[in-house]
């Protein structure tokens, strides 16, 4: 590993530091807006689940369009655990739990699904991923599940056929979710996650693991000729991608007190959304993503007061950022005046 | 000296179209072997047959005493084959010494977990591995462009690359499909210098493939020649190469 690479690493953590403690200072002060202050845990969370998606898209070199799914997985396993426990265990050992339970489920379904989906490729792999998406969706809209004296109760047709004591708790009511959950995640803890996904992810890239995953992604035949065991590479990075995935979505069900499945935060639209934030930020560009899913989260939720234009505005956004990372004029441009912060670095 | 390929009776259908067929080699250790042929011999096809791309319908394939023929790509390199490739496949995307790097992926270990927490394992295990890849770039003369991507080598040093990132699989047996492919006379010459040399310092045994009469010629001491998936020919150079049929096959009747 050479200093620049071991420099780049450090100006990302940098980064994600002072800007937290930027926002912290500003919180304190009281100078920010109960507004903004609520889109602090949604930002990072957003950040989380793109540098995850980078990993598979910009790392392994395969098109997840399902990573809502994942985190729908994450956000609802965790969030059951935490409703079910609330007055059992205190908040810090349950949120940790909570986290761990939460990041094992989705680790767990990105490997079930991994195992058929990664024999696929290119487009053919995206689609199958945003069905695999929209299937983990649907499944928790329709669950009911309860628990009374009598122990567990599940259905997957309504509430009544759970045949449950009335005096019982209702844990998920179908496609009204998880009413109640503890909000245990704050803006400390969502940085903190953060910087922790950052970690693993740019510690793996520069790994002999890491390496191995940007071969079979710059050329499949050749890393088999090397010796590289292609399928246990791709599972492995699936897998932890999804298991990144599913930490955004613990913090989203502990951000927020009622958990629904719905297609804006879990379907295909919200995959596409951090898909965005991917591609804006640079394919296999981790601090890009990063950067990407803040402004791009923050923008049109700033821009509200604008109304009509926010979309507006929003796409124009879009089409400079895409200008601003890939055009070749624009990369001559940031190598002469950004040369400090060198986003795109010489090999990666 | 011991045998280090014995392949034997290899052949190969695709469709009603026999590609290899009853292909019988024997490689000395140490040797340095060509396989010649017009265009579409099937000389890569035994190529892919011997790195375990495809699998032979029939023959058998033994390496150093050891029958692998049925092993995949992957176990057929853990056993000691290493290739490069008619069309470079680098690694464009990372600089040329992570592709050295790549090739080294059996040679040292650490857990996974040591490579994500970057523990003190990791950190000796990475420092030997740099040290082990900036050797064999300097083998190449090519330490000069460690930190360079892989895509923006010239021509010639992308081939050098490939054959760098095969010899760090630390193969008993070095496959080099068209290596002078492309290339400008001085960079032959270059490339016939490399050759010979890792051959003298590393004793490797060497199989290639090679349209450039010259370099075969002044390099490889015994020759196959492939026609229509067959062989036309086998035995020292000089001798092949003054074959009437040999001459035939390449230059057609008069």
């Amino acid at each position: 590993m050479t200093m620049k690479k071991i420099q780049d690493k450090y100006i990302t953590y940098g980064m994600v530091v002072i800007a937290y403690v930027l926002c912290e200072i500003l919180m304190r002060t009281g100078i920010m807006s109960s507004h903004i202050k609520g889109l602090l845990v949604p930002m990072c969370y957003y950040a989380i689940v793109a540098v995850g998606l980078n990993l598979c898209v910009g790392i392994l070199g395969e098109l997840s369009l399902g990573h809502a799914g994942f985190m729908c997985v994450g956000a609802y396993t965790s969030a059951l655990f935490s409703f079910a426990m609330e007055d059992v265990i205190p908040t810090v050992p349950r949120f940790i739990m909570a986290l761990i339970i939460g990041v094992a489920f989705s680790t767990l379904f990105g490997f079930l699904i991994g195992i058929p989906v990664l024999r696929l490729k290119g487009d053919y792999l995206a689609i199958v991923t945003l069905a695999f998406g929209e299937i983990i969706k649907n499944i928790f809209n329709a669950v009911y599940l309860g628990i009374d004296d009598a122990g567990l109760h599940i259905s997957l047709k309504d509430m009544s056929s759970m045949g449950m004591d009335p005096s019982g708790k209702i844990l998920i009511n179908g496609a009204q979710g998880i009413t109640g959950t503890p909000s245990d995640a704050n803006f400390t803890i969502a940085a903190f996650l953060l910087l922790a996904s950052l970690f693993v992810v740019q510690n793996l890239i520069n790994s002999r693991d890491g390496r191995a995953i940007m071969a079979i992604r710059d050329n499949r035949i050749a890393a088999e000729s090397n010796g590289i065991n292609i399928t246990k590479y791709k599972m492995f990075a699936f897998t932890i991608s999804a298991a990144i995935a599913g930490t955004a979505g613990v913090l989203f069900s502990h951000n927020i007190s009622t958990l629904t499945a719905t297609s804006q935060y879990f379907g295909y639209n919200a995959s596409i959304l951090i898909l965005v934030y991917v591609v804006l930020g640079g394919i296999g560009n981790i601090r890009g993503s990063v950067i990407a899913a803040v402004i791009l989260y923050l923008l049109p939720e700033l821009l509200r007061g604008l109304s009509d234009y926010r979309m507006l505005i929003y796409s124009i956004v879009l089409i400079v950022m895409m200008l601003f990372n890939w055009a070749p004029k624009a990369r001559e441009f940031r190598e002469k005046h950004f040369a400090f912060l060198n986003k795109r670095k010489e090999a990666r | 000296m011991a045998t280090m390929l014995d392949a034997k009776n290899l052949s190969i259908s695709f469709g009603g179209l026999r590609a290899v067929d009853d292909f019988t080699i024997k490689i000395e250790e140490g040797e340095l072997y060509g396989l010649i042929g017009p265009n579409g011999a099937g000389k890569t096809t035994v190529f892919n047959l011997l790195t375990g791309v495809y699998k032979p319908d029939e023959g058998r394939i033994i390496l150093g005493g050891k029958d692998i023929t049925r092993l995949d790509p992957v176990h057929k390199n853990k056993s000691g084959i290493a290739r490069t490739f008619q069309n470079i496949r680098l690694y464009s995307k990372l600089s040329v010494i992570d592709n050295v790097k790549v090739g080294l992926h059996n040679q040292f270990h650490y857990s996974t977990l040591a490579g994500i927490l970057h523990t003190p394992s990791y950190r000796k295990v990475e420092k030997e591995i740099d040290e082990r890849a900036r050797d064999l770039l300097s083998v190449f003369k090519m330490e000069q462009h460690a930190d360079v991507l892989a895509s923006n080598l010239p021509y010639g040093e992308q081939r050098k690359l490939e054959i760098a990132r095969a010899m760090a699989t630390e193969p008993k047996l070095l496959l080099l499909d068209e290596p002078a492919a492309g290339m400008n006379p001085n960079e032959t010459k270059e490339l016939m210098e490399t050759i010979s040399f890792i051959r003298e310092k590393f004793g490797m045994t060497i199989l290639l493939i090679e349209h450039d009469m010259k370099l075969v010629s002044g390099i490889c001491e015994k020759l196959t020649v492939l026609n229509f998936g067959r062989m036309l020919a086998e035995g020292g150079t000089k001798e092949v190469l003054g074959n009437p049929e040999v001459i035939k096959a390449y230059l057609g009747d008069d």
